[in-house]
């Protein structure tokens, strides 16, 4: 059976790769400082897509993000490994959103693109590291959820089959679709960009990516490839009621923030003797670093 | 995330050079394809940009999943399953990336499913793969065998074969055996036609065969019965899907542990023509040489860049004496005339692909049309350029790679020795490249005619014209002085007029014209780009200087009276 698969895309500041710039004085993420990259489990959630493609010809997939212009990225990033389409959700009344406004956002542009019948992201961003947009978007579209996921096994007669993680060991379920999964970061890794699809999109812009006037690099191209144009959302364009976008639609409160530097703290000296190494064992048993 | 392309800037200068304009509109004839393929390039700039693009995803490719895999890769091997390769699992992993990211069949036209790059875009991925793993590096540039039969072969062959090696089949090339290894002439491997089957049945058995379980292979055979030299041989194309040629071990090798080196065994194995028979080893097979030489070039370059980093980082960060020991100049000097070698050597090696690039595009040309007589000069003009740096590019480059990754090794010290290091296993991996596909010794003769014919000279002088910066005038100046030395070793070579003589000085005055020329290489890199070059060409420079005094001496201290020295121990 062919399926009609969404992957839900955020951009976020790499935070795997923190410099000394990383934070600004005041505590917050110094974004400027940080490369924008795709989020790493939405990466392994957009793989498991693009194998269910492969594995159920007629199957579609497409990425949604919500963000600034720039996060268009993600959808390029998304067609040069092989997805069919995207579309940015952008809007300055989307700006400050919590997951809760955030996840509203998503399944009003889910519900526009058409219900699928496998909504499929990362567990959770590493900026924010809530895991609770998928879960979120799921309940507000009334779907089922299957969250952990390492692996798609199967898609058969309605129903799919997954290996999720869960404490301790792996479990396999099966459940009716549609369905929302969220995706871990040990399931397989994405694949690589594609050489054809690479240059194929790599002009694919989002009409707010592109000079005002109009005045871009081979712009006679936009006419004649359609594929060259990412779709771009407003609120008006998913009926998104405005009380429920952005800051005014956001519950969460940053009450502090705290900048924590981290300092030596007492170091203890050890030897080569079987004393110190069974003592060190059996601490970091105790304090379960390890075992 | 470590990226083999962007981390190395150098490359980047070697993409950007002039002459890759004419390659541009050479290949792609005024951009016919941009109607009927969604990824042609649209102008010059758009397909430089796609080129640029390309070596991106294989610089992350390697810099990720393949130097991940690297160790894996070593340690495992491939299993030899009854008959057959199983290649180790990261190899596997990585063969499937590489397929995934579109990256085999580069250099094929698009009609067959291939991206029409030019071959100085592709060597770079080459180079950059190979700098991760050089033995995986082999199993994905074997893809260059297509050049081969897409020059020689006809058009069915074409539509039939070229398509699958865009989407990721591998090739070998299955031209030694037990008795000819260097020697060629004496392949035995018998080719006989089979009239009631209508095809050509191979019998016999090679050795040493990269890859030798590929999918697709082209065989070097005895097609001519009764013959014993090279005319007697032809080519032929041997598909597995057809069966008949069993693997009946695998080498175990001291370095590229991922590339299977295959026995193979051929009983009654079906077989077709390519091209006209005889003209395997005098044609074919020298044109899969020289193809195969420059991908040992640019294997010999990623190995060396990576020596080259692995040493850097260890002489960084190891302490000793209450200082970093880069700080030593011991330690510098050894870093700076890797980084330098380095540089020359990738140099020549993008010189020479460009110069291979203008003339097999004319060749491509001149099967559609026939090309104008200013074509047919540039085409000869650069075929000859690219045969006499060739056997430079594979030759210095290899020497240079185990020179590199013997001094990365030395800055290691005892954990150099250790099997602990990565260096290890690019010193491993280096013996080879001044091995296969023609030892260095064999470069030597193949290159030796441009020293004696002065080509090599003509090139120099040509150099010396060019403009360079301030910075470097002193080290052009110097160029020439050394271009003189050359002029009067070759001289003296010439008027001894004895065979052993000239053999045995051989190597002296190839390395000779091969220095210089990398010298002007680096001059007009530096003069480009001081801050990436200028440092290595001047380091280099001063390397040269005691390698053409060295050579000069060798060379005029060698009479005929002293080669009774060199007889046979």
């Amino acid at each position: 059976m062919s399926l009609k698969i969404v992957v839900l895309a955020k951009q976020v500041p790499d935070t795997r790769n923190v410099g000394k710039d990383a934070m600004t004085p005041e505590g917050t993420v110094n974004r400027a400082a940080l490369p924008a990259i795709f989020n790493p489990e939405d990466l392994n959630a957009l793989e498991q897509a693009l194998r269910l493609k492969e594995s159920h010809p007629g199957t579609t997939v497409h990425l949604l993000t919500m963000g600034p212009p720039r996060a268009t990225e993600i959808i390029r990033e998304g067609l040069y490994r092989g997805a069919d389409g995207g579309v940015l959700l952008t809007d300055r009344a989307f700006a400050g959103a919590d997951t809760l406004a955030t996840s509203y956002a998503l399944s009003q542009a889910i519900k526009k693109m058409g219900m699928p019948d496998i909504v499929l992201c990362g567990r959770q961003a590493i900026d924010g590291d809530t895991a609770q947009v998928g879960p979120q978007v799921a309940q507000k579209l009334d779907l089922n959820q299957v969250t952990y996921v390492t692996n798609v096994d199967s898609v058969a007669d309605g129903k799919i089959t997954l290996t999720r993680s869960i404490d301790g060991g792996i479990e396999r379920v099966e459940a009716p679709l549609p369905i929302l999964l969220t995706v871990n970061g040990n399931a397989a890794p994405c694949r690589p960009r594609n050489a054809k699809l690479v240059m194929k999109f790599k002009r694919a812009t989002a009409p707010m990516e592109r000079p005002a006037d109009g005045n871009i690099p081979y712009a006679e191209e936009y006419e004649k490839k359609p594929w060259l144009t990412v779709s771009q959302w407003s609120v008006a364009d998913v009926d998104g009621d405005l009380q429920q976008c952005g800051l005014s639609g956001s519950p969460t409160k940053v009450k502090a923030v705290q900048n924590i530097v981290f300092k030596a703290k007492e170091s203890k000296h050890l030897t080569g003797s079987d004393n110190d190494v069974e003592s060190l064992v059996k601490e970091l048993l105790d304090s379960h670093t390890i075992g | 995330m470590a990226n083999n392309y962007t981390d190395h800037p150098e490359l980047k200068f070697e993409l950007n050079h002039p002459l890759m304009k004419r390659i541009v509109e050479l290949k792609e004839r005024d951009f016919r394809d941009k109607e009927d393929y969604d990824y042609a390039p649209l102008d010059f700039a758009d397909a430089m940009d796609n080129y640029d693009r390309v070596l991106d995803i294989t610089g992350e490719l390697a810099g990720t999943t393949i130097a991940d895999n690297a160790e894996g890769v070593d340690l495992e091997g491939p299993h030899h399953v009854g008959d057959r390769v199983h290649y180790a699992s990261g190899t596997q992993a990585n063969l499937d990336a590489m397929v995934k990211a579109g990256l085999n069949g580069m250099t094929m036209p698009r009609r067959y499913g291939g991206l029409n790059f030019p071959i100085t875009p592709y060597t770079m991925c080459a180079e950059l793969v190979a700098a991760s793993d050089a033995g995986f590096g082999n199993i994905w540039s074997l893809q260059d065998c297509i050049e081969t039969l897409y020059e020689f072969g006809d058009e069915d062959q074409h539509s039939r074969f070229i398509p699958r090696i865009c989407a990721g089949e591998t090739m070998s090339m299955d031209l030694t055996e037990p008795d000819a290894g260097s020697d060629l002439q004496s392949v035995m491997l018998k080719a006989t036609y089979d009239e009631e089957a209508g095809c050509w049945r191979l019998n016999g058995v090679k050795r040493f065969i990269t890859n030798g379980d590929a999918d697709l292979h082209l065989v070097l055979a005895r097609s001519e019965e009764g013959t014993t030299d090279g005319r007697g041989l032809s080519m032929f194309i041997y598909d597995k899907r057809d069966g008949g040629v069993n693997v009946r071990r695998i080498e175990n090798k001291l370095g590229i542990h991922g590339s299977p080196t295959c026995e193979l065994v051929y009983k009654n194995a079906k077989a077709e023509l390519c091209g006209n028979r005889k003209l395997g080893l005098i044609k074919y097979v020298m044109a899969l040489m020289n193809g195969a030489r420059l991908g040992i070039a640019a294997q010999s370059v990623g190995i060396s860049q990576a020596a080259y980093n692995e040493g850097l980082a260890y002489a960084r960060d190891r302490e000793q004496f209450g200082k970093p020991i880069i700080q030593f100049p011991a330690v510098r000097d050894m870093l700076s005339n890797m980084k330098a070698k380095l540089d020359a050597g990738r140099a020549l090696l993008y010189q020479c692909a460009r110069y291979v690039d203008i003339y097999k595009a004319l060749d491509d040309i001149s099967r559609e049309r026939k090309l104008t007589p200013e074509e047919r000069q540039e085409q000869k003009l650069y075929s000859k350029l690219a045969d006499s740096l060739t056997p430079l590019a594979k030759g210095m480059n290899s020497e240079y790679c185990n020179q590199n990754t013997y001094d990365a090794i030395q800055i290691h010290g005892g954990s150099g020795f250790m099997l602990d290091y990565p260096i290890q296993r690019y010193y491993r991996d280096a013996r080879i490249t001044s091995i296969y596909e023609g030892t260095t010794q064999l470069q030597v003769v193949a290159a030796i005619r441009y020293v004696t014919n002065g080509s090599y000279l003509a090139q120099m002088r040509e150099f010396e014209q060019a403009e360079v910066s301030e910075e470097m005038r002193p080290l052009l100046e110097k160029a020439k002085v050394m271009a003189d030395k050359f002029e009067e070793a070759v001289e003296h070579v010439k008027n001894a007029a004895d065979q052993p003589l000239h053999d045995l000085c051989a190597r002296h005055l190839v390395e000779m014209a091969a220095d210089i020329i990398m010298l002007h290489l680096l001059l007009h890199n530096a003069t480009a780009d001081a801050d990436l070059f200028a440092k290595s060409a001047k380091v280099y420079a001063r390397l040269t200087e005691s390698e053409i005094a060295r050579h000069h001496t060798y060379v005029m201290g060698t009479t005929p009276e002293t080669l009774a020295e060199y007889v046979e121990a």
